[in-house]
């Protein structure tokens, strides 16, 4: 990697101050599992990093009366541990088989849902739609989106978690560009941008991540199924997270379906919900929202088998949640 | 007179038990020092510009604005205009610096232009290739039990007449394609050196399967003699047969270090590795098979292809049908020049893929007929092309037992089904050489007892050290630490490179030999002070004793001070082809059986079980030998299930080179594996033979095989990835 001039401040403050005088060409380092490969590639180059992991109100988990509050920099393994998550185990789960006790001790929240896409075209050079979606068209796609890819962009969005906070409802706060602060719901961090002026996280480079909050009401079933090839940390394949509100008959009032890697953003499936809303949770059930779910995909010329293995994370997922067997490997 | 001939077998005190490892404690802690953690005082990185383009031509490269970053002290261009470039990742330029930092801005200065030329990268398939003029011919063989007639002119015709008569005999005509993608080694300790000079002497602590032999690939393009290189290696991160040769980075380093009078340390950087540095060729094949109404094959023809890189070889037609040998065949190959570094020796050159292409028609025939794919191999063992169908026999009903076959086994695709999951058996079997390479040694006794032998060896990683100690340590009636094991200097007496499971079988020779001459000279001069003929004498448990009255003894110290002041010194020298021997021979066979599960929803192959019976002659170190058993399971998993070079179809750019994104197992994925090590008298009698090859081979044929007998469907090509699986099931649904 280029050499740079490195910053570790204190506070909330001092990190934005030193974000906002050259927001281009500044990073922000937290566990730096995805920034560090990213510069050693040269695919980032920047002149300035501002490390944020010392930065104590951006540390901990926080229990109160709307719920919790998690610091961008809490590491993963701190959440797996942490009974204030025992509500969310569509988030444990995905802790659970990240695949790399380095990565979950290292890893950051806010890095987990910042991290760029792991798309082979970008990770080589060829920037993030590759010639304008060419290279992954005619190339090889077989890890690449069946959903949302009609336009150039046609990689896949990495955050494993960020499908889970998503059927979760949650919303993170995010400090800057100076004194500005503001609430986004998880789901609005992400876009499928239209060009190469434009990055796939609507963060600009002067705002920080500071906070997530999941929000959900008590008793909601929840749960993230991903298909994964093997045991180690590669991405999954798809992955599928629910969360489902049931009434007292056991009728499904409430359903989130978010599925991950198969799409730009996550990729939140209405048909999904409604499919599952009004109805008891059942194997048939199960089935026909993994079927509703990928109605709408469109594969490219080497993944049509990610179209068998969103379905069927989608119907494990809606399983798991309601305490059902999944069955499968 | 202590005999050259290894102990009877259950006689030896050392051999064939468990040991733990000399080094092990040195590698586990972090105590060993590799090429990658040589620090030399006044040292300087060094790195190199990889090409970004798969096929192009130079036009102009500028490497001064390198050298105006600060803290860079050296960058020169390794390619000049003109020159042309056949795959991504060739070396352009290096850069040396004081930092890392200073080192990659001076890699980004360099200004090389190119002419971008058209690239070839799919080797799988040859009509692309044949349109594209990538293909050469690479052999064709036939054999056939009837003599072509005097008569015949076109013999190529005769025999193609021959054989569909032959196919028209047959009770039944099976037709299959397969295929394994080109891997990496990916060495976990990439290829590189630290190079320092001493005047005019250079020392090169270079990461080396071949200790003795590098010293010379220095000293020709440096341009001084081969006395005043010294090559270093103490441990190897992984070589798996890509590591012989100082290489040009390997020189690069040396001509460096030369001119700035510094040490420079330079390490290929993970993708550059993977690129440059050794692949394993690719084998895609269309067979068909023609047998009798038992599976037993009679007729043989087949066609494949792939590639080695922009040289456009192919895996030898010699292991086409692998093991098994029909009587009548016809084989043919065909190469295919894709835009890619030159593909280098991979554990088992040729067999893994010899095995999936060819044993994977053998289980089809059983899948076509209905029977069992054990009693399909096993009929076909009546002929097979190393002689070892009896050994092949037992090591299949031992194996056999231990996967507990016949409870498990149900004809392909008709198993139980648990929700989306099934289950299946499959299995494949191997051959290997395994000779001793030539290797001398030289065996110090000192006056004080110490011990101490010494050759130009090196330890892959497999317990060469281990080894070494244990047949000096058994040879001299001592315990294994009691002899200093000196490996990993070209100083040394020369030992071969470690290739081809030859190490094993060469070291033992050379440090049985040194031993025991030393211990000869030993014993007469014991003989006078002991009043016993030498010839009587005997080394054991630490002293030399009367073999016939073991109470007449001198300790092994006392024994040594004899020595008077200056220590013993033996030579032990073998040569392949010329040392009459019974230390060690050649020849392994070699039986797996994997178990998987398959969700038949995700695509997903989980390893359930995995059976290895693998014969070796007579074993040295028990636990080394079952661990190098798993290691090669292990990485046999490893390409059955995960890892496959991709290029990217259109720029030739190689799309996974680095370790985020080249899929290998972890533990979690290799499940039970059973080792069982196969040595009857028969066996033992034979003496070392080398093991590092043959447990690799199998397992690719053997889980392809296993996953077939699961879904009833072939997955054709290698890793059997999600991808691939559910894209075979959604093929036979149509």
């Amino acid at each position: 990697m280029k050499n740079f001039e490195y910053a570790a401040p204190r506070t909330e403050e001092e990190a934005l101050a030193l974000l906002a005088q050259r927001p281009d060409q500044t990073a922000v380092l937290a566990g730096g599992t995805d920034l560090v490969p990213l510069m050693k590639k040269m695919l980032v180059t920047p002149q300035r990093v501002v490390n944020i992991k010392n930065i104590d109100s951006l540390r901990g988990i926080h229990a109160h009366s709307q719920g919790v509050t998690i610091g961008a920099v809490t590491t993963l393994d701190q959440l797996l541990e942490a009974p204030e998550l025992e509500p969310y185990p569509a988030v444990k789960q995905v802790i659970a088989k990240l695949g790399s006790l380095q990565l979950q001790c290292q890893m950051t929240l806010g890095g987990e849902l910042c991290r760029r896409p792991q798309c082979w075209y970008f990770r080589n050079g060829y920037g993030l739609l590759g010639r304008r979606g060419q290279l992954v068209e005619q190339g090889d796609n077989r890890y690449h989106a069946i959903l949302d890819n009609q336009g150039p962009a046609k990689f896949v969005s990495p955050s494993r978690l960020a499908p889970a906070l998503i059927a979760l409802g949650a919303v993170v706060r995010v400090a800057g560009p100076g004194q500005q602060e503001t609430t986004v719901p998880v789901e609005r961090l992400y876009r499928t941008p239209k060009d190469d002026h434009q990055r796939e996280l609507t963060l600009s480079p002067a705002q920080l991540l500071t906070h997530v909050l999941p929000k959900l009401s008590q008793g909601t079933l929840n749960a993230t199924y991903e298909v994964k090839h093997g045991t180690g940390p590669q991405p999954p394949l798809a992955t599928a997270s629910v969360a489902l509100e049931l009434d007292g008959s056991g009728v499904v009032r409430s359903a989130r379906v978010v599925m991950g890697q198969v799409a730009p953003v996550p990729w939140r499936s209405r048909e999904a919900e409604e499919v599952l809303v009004g109805q008891r949770i059942g194997y048939e059930l199960a089935e026909l929202a993994g079927a509703a779910a990928v109605a709408p995909a469109t594969p490219l010329s080497q993944n049509q088998y990610k179209v068998q293995i969103a379905k069927t994370a989608v119907k494990r997922a809606v399983l798991l949640a309601a305490g059902l067997e999944t069955g499968g490997l | 007179m202590a005999k050259l001939d290894w102990p009877q077998q259950g006689k030896a005190a050392l051999l064939g038990k468990r040991h733990d490892r000399i080094d092990g404690v040195a590698k586990a802690s972090g105590a060993a020092r590799y090429a990658y953690d040589i620090l030399e005082d006044n040292m300087v990185l060094a790195r190199v510009l990889g090409c970004p383009h798969a096929h192009c031509r130079v036009k102009s490269i500028d490497v001064k604005p390198a050298l105006k970053v600060p803290g860079v002290v050296a960058a020169e261009a390794l390619k000049k205009p003109g020159d042309e470039i056949q795959w991504q990742g060739d070396l352009v330029a290096v850069v040396a610096g004081e930092t890392e930092g200073a080192i990659a801005e001076g890699l980004a200065a360099i200004k090389v232009q190119y002419e971008v030329l058209d690239v070839f990268a799919q080797d799988d398939d040859l009509e692309a290739a044949q349109k594209a003029k990538r293909t050469r011919r690479a052999g064709q063989s036939t054999k056939l039990e009837r003599d072509i007639p005097d008569e015949v002119e076109d013999e190529e015709a005769w025999e193609e007449q021959e054989l569909q008569r032959l196919f028209k005999e047959c009770d039944k005509v099976i037709e299959g394609q397969y295929g394994i993608p080109v891997i990496t080694h990916m060495c976990l300790e990439p290829h590189g050196s630290t190079c320092l000079w001493q005047g005019d002497k250079l020392i090169a602590h270079l990461s080396t399967q071949n200790v003795s032999g590098t010293a010379g690939q220095f000293a020709g393009p440096l341009g001084i003699p081969a006395t005043d290189v010294t090559i270093h290696c103490d441990y190897i991160g992984g070589g798996f047969g890509s590591k012989f040769a100082a290489d040009t980075w390997g020189v690069t380093a040396a001509s460096l270090a030369k001119k700035l009078g510094r040490p420079v340390k330079l390490m290929l950087d993970r993708d550059l590795e993977l690129k440059n540095a050794g692949t394993r060729p690719s084998g895609f094949i269309k067979v068909k098979v023609g047998v009798d109404g038992n599976g037993v094959v009679k007729v043989w023809d087949s066609h494949h292809w792939g590639t080695n890189g922009i040289g456009g070889g192919v895996v030898s037609q010699g292991v086409i049908p692998y093991v098994f040998d029909p009587p009548n065949r016809r084989r043919r190959a065909t190469g295919i020049r894709v835009n890619a570094a030159p593909a280098r020796a991979w554990r088992a050159p040729n067999h893994p893929q010899g095995a999936v292409l060819s044993q994977c028609a053998y289980d089809d025939v059983a899948r076509e007929l209905g029977i069992d794919s054990y009693e399909v191999f096993q009929r076909n063992l009546q002929r097979v092309s190393n002689g070892k169908t009896e050994v092949y026999r037992e090591q299949m009903e031992i194996a056999a037992k231990l996967m507990d076959w016949k409870a498990k086994w149900h004809p392909h695709g008709k198993g139980p089904r648990n929700g989306s999951v099934v289950t299946g058996l499959g299995m494949a079997l191997h051959t290997w050489g395994g000779a001793a390479h030539n290797s001398t040694a030289e065996l110090k006794i000192h006056p004080d007892g110490s011990v101490e032998i010494s050759l130009g060896s090196q330890d892959l990683g497999t317990g060469t050290r281990t080894v070494i100690a244990l047949v000096v340590a058994e040879t001299l009636g001592l315990k294994p630490e009691q002899v200093k094991v000196n490996i990993g200097y070209s100083t040394y007496p020369p030992s071969g490179p470690s290739g081809g499971s030859t190490t094993v079988g060469g070291v033992s020779e050379s440090s049985r030999r040194a031993a025991t001459a030393a211990l000869n000279q030993l014993l007469d001069k014991v003989a006078g002070k002991l009043g016993v003929p030498a010839a009587r004498l005997e080394a054991k448990d630490g002293r030399i004793q009367d073999s016939q009255n073991p109470e007449t003894c001198i300790s092994w110290k006392d024994a040594c001070s004899l020595l008077g002041m200056s220590p013993l010194v033996a030579k032990g020298e073998y040569r392949r082809g010329r040392t009459k021997t019974n230390l060690s021979s050649s020849q392994v066979a070699g039986v797996q059986m994997a178990e998987v599960a398959v969700d038949l929803e995700t695509g997903i192959v989980r390893m359930k079980k995995f059976v290895a019976v693998q014969d070796m002659g007579l074993i040295i170190n028990r636990k080394a030998a079952e661990s190098q058993v798993q290691g090669g399971v292990i990485m046999g998993i490893a390409y059955a299930l995960f890892e496959e070079r991709i290029l990217d179809p259109q720029t030739g750019a190689f799309l996974n080179a680095e370790l985020s994104d080249y899929l290998l197992p972890r533990l979690g994925d290799v499940g039970e594996i059973v080792v069982h090590l196969y040595e009857p008298p028969s066996e033992y009698q034979r003496g070392v033979v080398g093991l590092g090859e043959p447990p690799v081979i199998s397992p690719g044929a053997a889980i392809s095989n296993a996953v077939c007998n699961a879904t009833g469907v072939r997955v054709p090509t290698l890793p059997l990835t999600p991808k691939r699986v559910l894209d075979a099931l959604a093929k036979a649904q149509g």
